[in-house]
């Protein structure tokens, strides 16, 4: 972590870099965005979205599960997090199981999934009146994240994008269509499955800092503006891991002046991307 | 049934003398109800074999059952000129991919991601894009390689999805016709592409299909799928004047097959 602070002393010597807690934001920042711009691309091109969303209301759930197991085993002191990431992978398994049965469209199934774990949550965590201590989720905040989250993050940053490398290239075929994949040799299922749980835990792992509300619009908006300009894999991928992180940082930057939330902040500009990026589609035609 | 061209003595009711694909009493459950049963069919190089049939008789189940897709029971086996039994590879040309128009996912991409395991968004092995080039010009699509895939007209992307089926060259080649996108130009193309490869590379090939004119123009043989299973099989002659294929065609449909028949005769003999 010195290493860290003084790095970013030399780099960027300015006012507002000199607290401690900006420094912490900034290294998360540059950690997260990344890792959105990556997996988003995935989402996008599945059009998952929907399910992305779901995963973030089902961080409601979790936390309030580890409530009630924290009243029942105080002894155990267990942190929001680990309850929140059971709770997400277990519901996105759920989802999965019960998409194959096949019986009815697949956002008809997450919609379900997820509406009953959001009121499951507010149920628990309503009763007694004692919402408020849990509404900082909803927003988010970026400034609050401490050297030992970023360790976790760090951790998580590194897995992800080794896991992401060795199974994209399966999980886009898969993606594209099942049966082909499978004539190449391809565990269509297990892909699937991997690739749902990471968007889990990613998701779950941020929801603090970023907030519930706004989680899969950092997901899914740098990944469709990056679309509206990107003419190949790379390009999609690059356009999409850059506007992520240029609205990470100009987001971190602007609402530290702003006084307002880092998350949204963040996906404000991510907006204002897409807006520009459908400019330029609509001038430049698709070629 | 047996087949003039074999000679493969593990192969009972036919014989080749290179190879042949067998299928043994496939049948398909899916929740307890049965889709397919008591399927038997033999296959082999150089022979494009048509799977027709009424909708929803089973003709999709039965190539996804073939793929692997979906469990079932009785075996697939293919034997090889030395008498040899394996599982035979397979190449799939499927009906459509799931993207939309505006998917920035290139054919270069797509067979990249076929080809190698470094992810596609970090870049290319140099080799990549020669190999793809050779591949594509089995199809005659080289000038596709750096186009998007949402793009393509229906017949430049079947040609593409033949091409990636084609490499490497599989031991048996399954085809699903497309029924939306393309015209029948495009499609006769297809037929032609495919019937030329069959002679090339010796390919045994399973086509699912809904065009009846071309099935007998260029199929060796015909299954026909109804009831769950196949009820009649053969050469297309065999197959269209048969009763329970009249039955779900059409006469009319029959009368104008065996018209075409004496006609096509008639122009084999002028020539």
């Amino acid at each position: 972590m010195h290493l860290w602070y003084s790095l970013v002393d030399l780099l960027l010597p300015f006012e507002w870099m000199q607290y401690g807690f900006m420094k912490n934001a900034l290294l998360g920042v540059l950690l997260v965005t990344p890792i959105f711009g990556l997996l988003g691309t995935m989402i996008v091109n599945n059009k998952m979205a929907f399910f992305s969303d779901s995963l973030g209301h089902s961080a409601l759930t979790g936390i309030a599960i580890g409530v009630i197991v924290g009243n029942i085993f105080p002894f155990l002191e267990i942190k929001p997090i680990w309850s929140m990431l059971a709770f997400s992978v277990l519901i996105t398994i759920a989802i999965l199981v019960v998409k194959e049965a096949n019986t009815a469209s697949t956002d008809t199934i997450i919609g379900v999934f997820s509406s009953t774990a959001v009121a499951l949550g507010l149920v628990i965590l309503t009763r007694n009146g004692g919402f408020n201590k849990y509404s900082g989720y909803l927003i988010g905040d970026f400034l609050n994240i401490s050297p030992s989250d970023l360790l976790t993050l760090g951790i998580v940053f590194l897995l992800v994008i080794s896991l992401w490398v060795v199974i994209f290239n399966k999980l886009l075929l898969a993606s594209m269509n099942p049966s082909l994949a499978r004539s190449r040799g391809i565990k269509v299922k297990r892909y699937e499955y991997l690739f749902a749980i990471m968007m889990a835990v990613i998701v779950t792992i941020s929801i603090q800092w970023v907030g519930i509300l706004i989680i899969s619009s950092l997901l899914i908006i740098p990944a469709a503006s990056s679309r509206n300009i990107a003419k190949n894999m790379r390009q999609y991928h690059s356009y999409s891991v850059l506007i992520a992180l240029i609205s990470g940082l100009s987001g971190l930057i602007l609402s530290y002046f702003w006084g307002t939330a880092t998350g949204a902040t963040i996906v404000l500009i991510t907006s204002g991307f897409f807006a520009l990026t459908f400019v330029m589609k609509l001038r430049l035609g698709q070629g | 049934m047996k087949h003039p061209k074999c000679v493969n003595s593990e192969c009972k009711t036919c014989e080749c003398n290179l190879c042949c694909t067998k299928i043994n009493n496939f049948g398909v459950k899916r929740s307890g109800i049965e889709i397919l049963k008591d399927v038997n069919l033999h296959i082999h190089c150089g022979d494009l074999t048509a799977v027709i049939g009424p909708n929803g008789a089973g003709k999709s189940t039965l190539l996804k059952a073939i793929l692997g897709e979906i469990s079932h029971t009785g075996e697939l086996q293919f034997l090889d000129a030395n008498n040899g039994i394996t599982r035979p590879s397979m190449g799939y040309v499927p009906q459509k991919l799931d993207l939309d128009s505006t998917s920035p996912t290139s054919v270069l991409d797509l067979f990249a991601a076929a080809h190698t395991n470094i992810p596609i968004w970090v870049g290319y092995p140099k080799r990549i894009r020669e190999g793809v080039r050779e591949s594509l010009a089995r199809t005659h699509g080289e000038h596709l390689i750096n186009k998007r895939l949402g793009g393509l007209s229906g017949g430049e992307l079947q040609r593409v999805l033949l091409a990636l089926a084609l490499d490497p060259i599989p031991h048996l080649l399954l085809l699903d016709e497309p029924v939306s996108g393309i015209d029948q130009k495009g499609l006769e193309l297809f037929y032609q592409t495919v019937s030329t490869l069959r002679k090339n590379y010796d390919l045994s090939i399973i086509l699912v299909s809904h065009d009846l004119n071309l099935v007998a123009e260029y199929a060796d043989r015909v299954a026909f799928v109804n009831n769950k299973t196949i009820e009649c099989c053969g050469t297309p002659q065999e197959v269209f004047t048969n009763e329970k294929v009249i039955q779900t065609f059409g006469l009319d449909w029959s009368n104008r097959f065996q018209k075409d028949e004496k006609d096509r005769v008639a122009n084999a003999l002028m020539v």
